[in-house]
């Protein structure tokens, strides 16, 4: 159903944007964010492409493991030549599906040692991230 | 002079006590007595960084109103990451007033917090305040020749308009360190990320990150690796750890990882038992090395 494709692109854009602040178009895919990016080796899409995808509207993007790889360093953002920021383009990604209840990770899910050893630091940040 | 309000973050009551105590302490001795905030709680961790997010701010807005209600106009935080937190949060509820109403409509067992808390660094606290001038008299035993990297990380930098330096070229972790009389070490690694919080579920991912940065300090001769962040602190140390274990890394030249506080209170002379063994023992190889008159 091609019309209704349509419509739930516009509004992933249109939300995206919303929770984010950001101009999708600003980006001119200078790929710098990408560059700048020290954990790319382990994402599915180049932060330049989450943004290509975004401006596109292709919903598969919400699929990628590339804002759940995001540690939120904003190494992009402070090289972005256009003042996007990718980071909250990352952060609406996340808020998208955790606010479907679609949880990335679950305490349930790790050893009990490993949490034991962990700092609280570590555990609090990656729960707010990664959880709703 | 008015002591400085303090916000301690849970890591530097548990995992970072060293941190705590080394604050404390050379705070003490330059004449800034800390005090601290009373019935701080936790900071988020995290910042919310989606438009909507409003519950995710609760949390560092609480605090704020800790302080407005001990009249205080700032907090001071040492962790990077408390601030960091800290102060994107007050960023926004200073100036959204909208944002402010709702929050405090929430928090409706606290007073409402009328906005203005402005949030500080540590770092920002010695640079602008103290002077390196004044933190260069307290030292009685500097730290001649010690080679330290000055690890930034994310947090004390990024984003733009929220971190304490250039986040391209910081200066103020090097300038103190100079101060104490320390040689600092430049690595294109300063203000990389260790991975973060990554480690809980991607511990590979974290480790592989913060073995870079400990390999660029090695090539370079860095004896000890200066931060800030006691999650940069963990990653570092959890990286470390398991490379000397593997073989990967040798104890001859993997640097210590110290909190740039615990390196002020080698250098001023205060109580050894602030300092943790590792870190002891690299300021007296390092003095042992120096040549008379130096």
């Amino acid at each position: 159903m091609p019309r209704q494709r349509e419509v739930s692109t516009e509004r992933l854009r249109e939300r995206v944007e919303e929770m984010s602040g950001e101009k999708l178009f600003a980006c001119y895919q200078c790929g710098m964010c990408s560059a700048a990016c020290p954990l790319t080796e382990e994402m599915d899409r180049l932060p330049s492409q989450v943004i290509r995808a975004l401006q596109l509207g292709d919903p598969t993007v919400i699929e990628s493991n590339a804002m759940w790889v995001c540690a939120s360093c904003f190494a992009c953002e402070v090289r972005c030549p256009k003042g996007v920021d990718l980071a909250k383009l990352m952060e609406a990604l996340r808020q998208i599906r955790l606010r479907r209840s679609l949880d990335w990770i679950s305490l349930d899910e790790l050893p009990r040692e490993r949490i034991r050893e962990l700092p609280q630091i570590a555990l609090v940040a990656s729960l707010r991230k990664k959880a709703g | 002079m008015n002591a400085i309000t303090y916000f301690p973050g849970c890591s530097l009551k548990d995992s970072a006590a060293s941190f705590e105590r080394s604050t404390v302490a050379v705070m003490e001795r330059l004449g800034h007595p800390l005090e601290e905030l009373p019935r701080w709680t936790c900071c988020g961790t995290v910042a919310a960084l989606a438009t909507d997010d409003l519950m995710h701010l609760v949390a560092a807005v609480r605090n704020f109103e800790r302080a407005q209600k001990i009249e205080a106009e700032e907090i001071v935080a040492p962790c990077a990451m408390c601030f960091n937190t800290l102060r994107q949060v007050a960023m926004r509820v200073n100036v959204d007033v909208e944002a402010r109403d709702k929050i405090n409509a929430f928090m409706n067992e606290e007073e409402d917090y009328e906005g203005g808390v402005a949030v500080r660094h540590l770092l920002e606290i010695l640079r602008d305040r103290v002077g390196w001038d004044a933190i260069e008299e307290k030292v009685t035993e500097p730290l001649f020749d010690l080679p330290v990297s000055a690890y930034y990380g994310c947090t004390l930098v990024r984003p733009s308009g929220v971190g304490i330096d250039d986040p391209a070229a910081p200066a103020v972790l090097g300038d103190l360190l100079e101060a104490l009389g320390a040689t600092v070490v430049k690595t294109p690694f300063d203000t990389e990320c260790c991975g973060s919080y990554q480690v809980v579920d991607r511990r590979d991912l974290a480790v592989d990150r913060s073995l870079r940065i400990l390999r660029a300090a090695i090539t370079r001769g860095a004896a000890v690796i200066a931060t800030s962040c006691p999650l940069c602190q963990y990653n570092l140390e959890e990286a470390r750890r398991g490379a000397l274990a593997e073989g990967m890394l040798v104890e001859a030249t993997a640097p210590v990882v110290a909190y740039f506080t615990e390196l002020m209170a080698a250098a001023m002379g205060l109580d050894e038992e602030l300092l943790p063994a590792d870190l002891r023992a690299a300021v007296v190889r390092s003095r042992e090395t120096t040549p008379e008159g130096v």
